[in-house]
């Protein structure tokens, strides 16, 4: 094919037809958000606000815990009626701001500035920390750490992750597609603040239209390049990206900055872009909401805080046959237990699978060493020991086999013939040993 | 049903949510049809016999297993197609002439000692069909080395019996074998499509490849064990096989004839007894090509694939161990296991 890519991969049914032509639309705004004081990677929030406090939109209601943390705002405007905690989408209990909506829109004022470009990188990095952006695509690693690497660790390249490689979902093909001056300014405000001379913008081959867009948006920036990939899973994983367009192999055990790289989601820059110019805090994200169970699969711009429940019946509700409720996509999505759940800042999409699409009363055979899931593994691991060792409680054995340096993408146990859950047995073992 | 009242009866379980279609009954039922072009020639050449004792096999292979799980109280695993093949592969490795409670032995050897007395699907150190084999050969040397001419298709009528090429070769000579088909165009010719007394599923070679395609295409096999195995053993019977010094052996009429390619890509690209990864698994054929060809032109048995495929089972493990992949991000190829 000659398109970039990394080795080994997948090949899932993308499924992205479903919603990939829904434009994007702003969801209903909930009648209560319950916004979570941890929605990022590391220390959680303290609440700055009390209960029946009102609250206007865009209002810091939590602090950041310390410096790997990121503040969180008030998404709608209205009166804070409880400090609890309360379920998340991956099942986790996690103490959370409840507003009720009192449906008069009221925002705080935001600090526009047209001319952001020309703020220094430190004004643009506190714009960045104070309204609470975290990584979009999933991981929600706070924005802002990425931006303060040490010394010695060079930056050169900063990449903006529009792969999206997880079958079904396709909110950043969306806002690739329709805010594509929004992305490339955020990326433009990333190599600012990172004094980096290289911007790329990395996409999947099946989306011709935003690569279109994208690089329309970018013609007259020669630092930017935009790069079409291969259409293979998990080609969005941060390490496969960078290899894929820099040929740069991330060392095991380490971060992107160790070899010279930044890597943003395009939500993420569109939202740094908001921030830094439109003065705007992280309080609204894109969710595809989509799936075979689905009845009219979408792309909302939904509030940070809005349940499930009211999403999907804003796309027309379940199908009589959905049987599982995906936050996320179906590779490195948690099914929920319950609609009940927010939207969070790392909420990329709700999927809803159809009864037809799960075997439910599927069993696991033993490994017949087929070596299907060697030849899946991005990371070059060999699964099928891993998941041997650790359904044999041999913990110690798989570290042996780089049990770590999984990132549990899913590719091997999508391709396993034997059905084994390799993934949940390397869970297992990381949770059961010392790395 | 609407969305309310879906709420309180999802479905939780642990991601990928998505699978792929492959599964091990469709691989193991996959190359069983893979096995039929075999199995037809086998009937062609030598007879309704052929298919007789292969359908024996194919029944005490299952019962069996069906037998084994309900003494040993576990699931029934017939539907897994595994012990289909076992009794298919028992079956094409056999004479048909073979008296019939030799297969019906055999099998149930294979299934139960070789197969699950290891541990089942998965566990077994050796590749149950060529212990079978191995197992009739040992037993029952005379029965197991009476071959009947291919063109005896009506037995009984006139079943002559006769020595495979391989035997002729081992105990008279070259000369003698090129007398029994003439010349050597002729030789190849009848070797490829089978017209020579042997097992009753290992002597068409078209009807194998046909097979062999068949997983090549679907990537149930790639070429790393077929060809490192066939490619070692044509190497040596051409340096090695000759009569009148190095380097004039017939490479040819070496793959052409005996197990070779049956065991080259149905046997030893077994999965669970050979190695998994790609670079142990060229080393494997490469040994199994080896040993073949040391037992074919020096050892006392006129043919080796069995034997070679079965001592490189023993190594597997221990090769997968040694060869390892390199892990994204790792500064060198990974030996330093274990740190």
């Amino acid at each position: 094919m000659g398109l970039s890519t990394f080795s080994r991969g997948i090949h899932p049914p993308d499924m992205k037809e479903l919603s990939s032509g829904s434009p994007l639309k702003p969801a209903k705004q909930p009648s209560t958000a319950i916004i979570p004081l941890s929605q990022h990677i590391g220390a959680p929030c303290t609440s700055t606000v009390d209960i029946g406090q009102v609250v206007l939109a865009g209002q810091q209601i939590g602090s950041a815990g310390g410096f790997v943390s990121a503040p969180v705002h008030a998404s709608i405007s209205g009166k804070v009626s409880a400090i609890s905690v309360f379920p998340m989408a991956n099942g986790r209990m996690v103490p959370c701001i409840v507003i009720e909506n009192n449906n008069q829109n009221q925002f705080v004022d935001f600090e526009v500035n047209k001319d952001f470009m020309s703020l220094s990188p430190e004004e643009l990095k506190k714009k960045i920390t104070a309204a609470g952006i975290v990584g979009m695509g999933g991981a929600t690693f706070p924005t802002h750490v990425k931006l303060s690497p040490p010394k010695e660790k060079p930056i050169d390249a900063v990449l903006i992750n529009g792969a999206e490689c997880e079958p079904y979902l396709t909110a950043d093909h969306r806002q690739m597609i329709e805010r594509p001056a929004d992305v490339i300014s955020g990326l433009k405000i990333l190599m600012k603040v990172l004094g980096v001379k290289n911007g790329y913008v990395g996409i999947e081959n099946n989306k011709p239209d935003a690569i279109e867009k994208m690089t329309e948006a970018a013609k007259s920036e020669s630092a930017i390049k935009i790069i079409t990939l291969e259409v293979k899973y998990p080609q969005g994983a941060e390490k496969m990206l960078i290899k894929a367009i820099l040929n740069r192999e991330v060392p095991a055990g380490g971060l992107p900055m160790d070899i010279g790289v930044v890597v943003q989601n395009v939500g993420t820059a569109a939202a740094i872009y908001e921030a830094c110019a439109l003065g705007k805090p992280l309080i609204e994200r894109v969710v595809s909401v989509t799936g075979n169970g689905i009845k009219n699969p979408s792309n909302l711009i939904v509030k940070i805080g809005t349940t499930f429940s009211q999403l999907i019946e804003e796309c027309g509700g379940l199908n009589n046959n959905a049987v599982k409720v995906i936050s996320g996509g179906p590779m490195m999505g948690f099914a929920v237990f319950s609609l009940d759940v927010p939207v969070t800042k790392g909420t990329s999409g709700i999927v809803a699978m159809s009864e037809n699409q799960v075997d439910a009363t599927e069993k696991h055979g033993p490994c017949i060493r087929c070596g299907r899931c060697i030849e899946a593994c991005p990371m070059g691991l060999i699964p099928s020991m891993l998941s041997i060792y650790s359904e044999r409680s041999m913990f110690e054995g798989a570290k042996e086999y780089h049990l770590f340096d999984c990132f549990e993408c899913g590719s091997c146990t999508f391709v396993c013939p034997a059905k084994r859950p390799i993934v949940q047995f390397v869970r297992l073992a990381k949770s059961l040993v010392k790395p | 049903m609407d969305a309310t009242l879906k709420k309180d009866n999802l479905l939780v379980s642990v991601s990928p949510h998505v699978k792929s279609e492959e599964s091990v009954s469709r691989i193991m039922w996959t190359v069983c049809l893979s096995l039929m072009p075999a199995l037809i020639s086998g009937v062609y050449y030598f007879g309704p016999r052929a298919a007789l004792v292969t359908a024996l096999c194919i029944l005490t292979a299952l019962f069996s297993e069906l037998l084994f799980k309900r003494f040993v109280n576990a699931d029934s695993t017939i539907n897994d197609g595994s012990a289909f093949l076992t009794g298919l592969l028992v079956g094409l490795n056999f004479p048909a002439t073979v008296a019939f409670y030799i297969p019906i032995v055999s099998t149930f050897f294979a299934i139960v000692i070789t197969k699950q007395l290891f541990g089942g699907l998965g566990y077994n150190v050796f590749n149950p069909a060529l212990m079978a084999r191995a197992f009739a050969l040992i037993t029952w040397p005379r029965a197991m080395t009476t071959w009947i001419e291919p063109t005896a298709k009506f037995i009984g009528v006139d079943a002559h019996t006769t020595a495979t090429p391989l035997g002729i070769l081992k105990e008279d000579g070259l000369d003698k074998l090129m007398a029994v088909f003439g010349n050597a165009s002729s030789m190849y010719t009848e070797l490829f499509f089978g017209h020579r007394a042997g097992s009753l599923g290992e002597t068409s070679i078209l009807a194998l490849l046909i097979g062999a395609a068949i997983l090549l295409y679907k990537r149930y096999i790639t070429w790393h064990i077929p060809l490192s195995f066939l490619g070692t053993a044509a190497l040596l019977a051409w340096v090695f096989g000759g009569k009148t010094g190095l380097f004039t052996g017939d490479p040819i009429l070496h793959l052409l004839s005996g197990g070779m390619v049956l065991g080259a890509f149905f046997m030893a690209t077994d999965y669970v007894t050979a190695p998994s990864l790609k670079a142990g698994q060229i080393l494997f054929g490469v040994c199994c090509g080896a040993i073949t060809m040391m037992i074919r032109l020096k050892g006392g048995f006129p043919e080796g694939v069995m034997f070679a495929i079965l001592i490189m089972n023993c190594f597997a493990p221990i090769i997968d161990r040694n060869f390892k992949t390199k892990v994204f991000g790792a500064k060198k190829a990974n030996k330093d296991k274990g740190k």
